[in-house]
């Protein structure tokens, strides 16, 4: 029971958060609505028993990814978003479009999707950093490594893209 | 009995021995600070200055509470909160000593043993960025926002080389809980010296701990890493604007953010609440020795006071001195609180540490700051990552 009112609150929590960054004029507030998305996931992740994965959404997405974002938006100084006058579509047919849509998209879960056994609170066991690294490291190594030189050659493009023509 | 109900009790225990800790700290650390510089530091409130952070605490809650006119309100007044919210949480994974039992209750002196503590720490110490980058921003202030862009800047660079330099040790023993860490270091080579991480092998940990320690540093902005509040370029850095109970919070953070460092690498590096020698050569007479010498001290400059008061003060001090030295003695007694000695024996000197290397070292130029973490400590850091791993995977 308790484990239902907190996955609410929680789940609550990140949808709120989520629209907040959608409404939110100024990048910072935006920015922080992020935070708290990645942060509440994170704890949604925990209990469902994924320790390792929770922790490591918190230190990567909602610490260091996040203070990066923030980071860049203080030193570009960037100000409040100007609103933009709005065509006829989006100011009349925008509201009831996206009512019809979150509608199709829970008709869709209900009905089309096969069912799963659901969701135990807990039931999954196999979380931990252990067997998260006995996975990593020998069944999936070679799409682990493949991502990591993916990033590299991102990084490399960045540098590439940032530093100046030396003529 | 009941485990909510036991929960709270411990939570109020361990918050209330950290306000205290906090409290008092910071009068250490003025006493220290000024002995280095042959001052004497504070002495005015209660005998030797001991009420002075009673005084301070009441003076800042009754301050004004300045509302600067350009601020971003919601950020500005979330901010202290933020910073002191992960700062305090921290300590509820630390585990203060053994599984203890008073009379039919058993429990553990600690508040939630997770087995991924240490990701845990980690997770709020990147966390806590956001109070000073956010209280750095939202104060629309040219220092501020500095301090907040230099923090952020430097609490990223810093978390990794102290990321790394945790996980050498977690190769070495083998799992992410703070009490099976600690359990791991138990025992002693050679039947006298201590298996912490820093003596273990297959490669002892040594540089982990000093790249932790310095990495420690710059991630609680102390002095030489307190470039975020350089009070000679930068006013007061993130916290120019704030005054009142809300910087109180600021600097509550920065010293419950001190305390949890120290106490991950106690129990890290340090072993913990292991004794630094086995009881059998007699280790468990150290604290009553050591509490016993500082009451005989006290009582003689009783005796022969350098001013009056302290013929009242320092007598008085010193029997409470014996009487805790004695009750060491008491084997039941004991089972507790010689763990706790141990544990905060080891954190108090890497308290002292900090304290010592504020009274010592110039701050860095932001630079140089830089350079060390991302040219120095980072490399060396990756290098004894990979020794350590070949190590163990080769033994």
């Amino acid at each position: 029971m308790e484990d239902v009112i907190l996955f609410l609150f929680f789940a609550a929590f990140t949808v709120g958060c989520a629209v907040n960054l959608v409404l939110q004029k100024h990048p910072i507030s935006s920015a922080l609505s992020l935070v708290g998305v990645m942060g509440a996931l994170g704890l949604i992740y925990l209990q469902l028993g994924g320790e390792f994965i929770a922790m490591a959404q918190l230190i990567v997405y909602a610490g260091a990814i996040m203070v990066l974002f923030i980071f860049v938006i203080m030193l570009l100084n960037a100000g409040v978003e100007k609103g933009k006058t709005r065509n006829l579509w989006v100011k009349y047919a925008g509201l009831p479009l996206l009512v019809a849509l979150i509608g199709l998209i829970a008709y869709i879960v209900q009905n089309v999707l096969p069912r799963g056994p659901g969701v135990n609170f807990g039931a999954f066991q196999h979380g931990n950093a252990y067997e998260i690294g006995i996975k990593l490291f020998e069944t999936y190594l070679l799409p682990f490594e493949v991502t990591s030189v993916l990033i590299l050659v991102a990084i490399v493009g960045a540098i590439v893209l940032a530093q100046k023509e030396i003529k | 009995m009941n485990f909510f109900v036991l929960s709270l009790i411990k939570a109020a225990v361990v918050a209330f021995v950290l306000m205290t800790t906090l409290a008092y700290l910071q009068w250490i650390e003025r006493k220290v600070i000024a002995h280095i510089q042959l001052r004497v530091g504070p002495r005015r409130v209660g005998p030797h200055g001991l009420l002075q952070p009673l005084a301070d605490v009441i003076k800042l809650l009754t301050k004004e509470d300045m509302l600067p006119s350009h601020v971003n309100k919601i950020f500005y007044f979330l901010a202290p909160f933020i910073a002191v919210f992960f700062a305090l949480i921290a300590i509820s994974v630390i585990p203060f000593g053994t599984e203890i039992s008073i009379g039919p209750i058993k429990t553990a002196m600690q508040l939630a043993d997770l087995n991924i503590g240490v990701l845990f720490i980690l997770g709020l110490s990147g966390m806590g960025v956001y109070g000073v980058a956010l209280a750095g921003w939202a104060s629309n202030n040219k220092y501020a926002l500095l301090g907040g862009l230099r923090s952020s800047a430097q609490m990223i660079s810093y978390e990794l080389p102290m990321a790394m330099a945790i996980a050498a040790p977690l190769l070495m023993l083998n799992t992410l809980s703070f009490r099976q860490l600690v359990d791991a270091q138990a025992g002693y080579y050679f039947g006298f010296v201590p298996r912490w991480t820093i003596f273990q092998g297959p490669f002892p940990q040594i540089f982990s701990f000093l790249l932790f320690l310095v990495a420690a540093f710059a991630e609680t902005n102390r002095v030489p890493f307190d470039l975020p509040e350089a009070e000679n370029e930068l006013v007061a850095g993130f916290h120019t604007e704030y005054s009142s109970m809300k910087f109180a919070s600021f600097f509550m953070a920065e010293y419950a953010n001190m305390v949890t460092v120290s106490c991950v690498a106690t129990l890290l590096f340090l072993g913990g609440w292991h004794p630094i020698f086995p009881a059998e050569y007699g280790s468990k007479f150290v604290p009553t020795v050591i509490f016993l010498i500082g009451g005989l001290i006290s009582i003689y400059h009783g005796l022969n006071p350098a001013r009056a008061f302290d013929r009242i003060t320092l007598p008085i001090a010193g029997i409470v001195f014996i009487a805790v030295g004695a009750a060491f003695l008491i084997p039941i007694v004991a089972t507790i609180l010689l763990p706790l000695f141990w544990f905060a024996a080891k954190a108090g000197v890497i308290l002292f540490l900090y304290i010592w290397v504020r009274g010592t070292m110039p701050r860095f130029r932001y630079d140089q700051l830089m350079r060390f973490a991302w040219t120095f400590m980072f490399p060396i850091a990756v290098v004894n990552l990979f020794v350590t791993g070949l190590l163990v995977a080769l033994t």
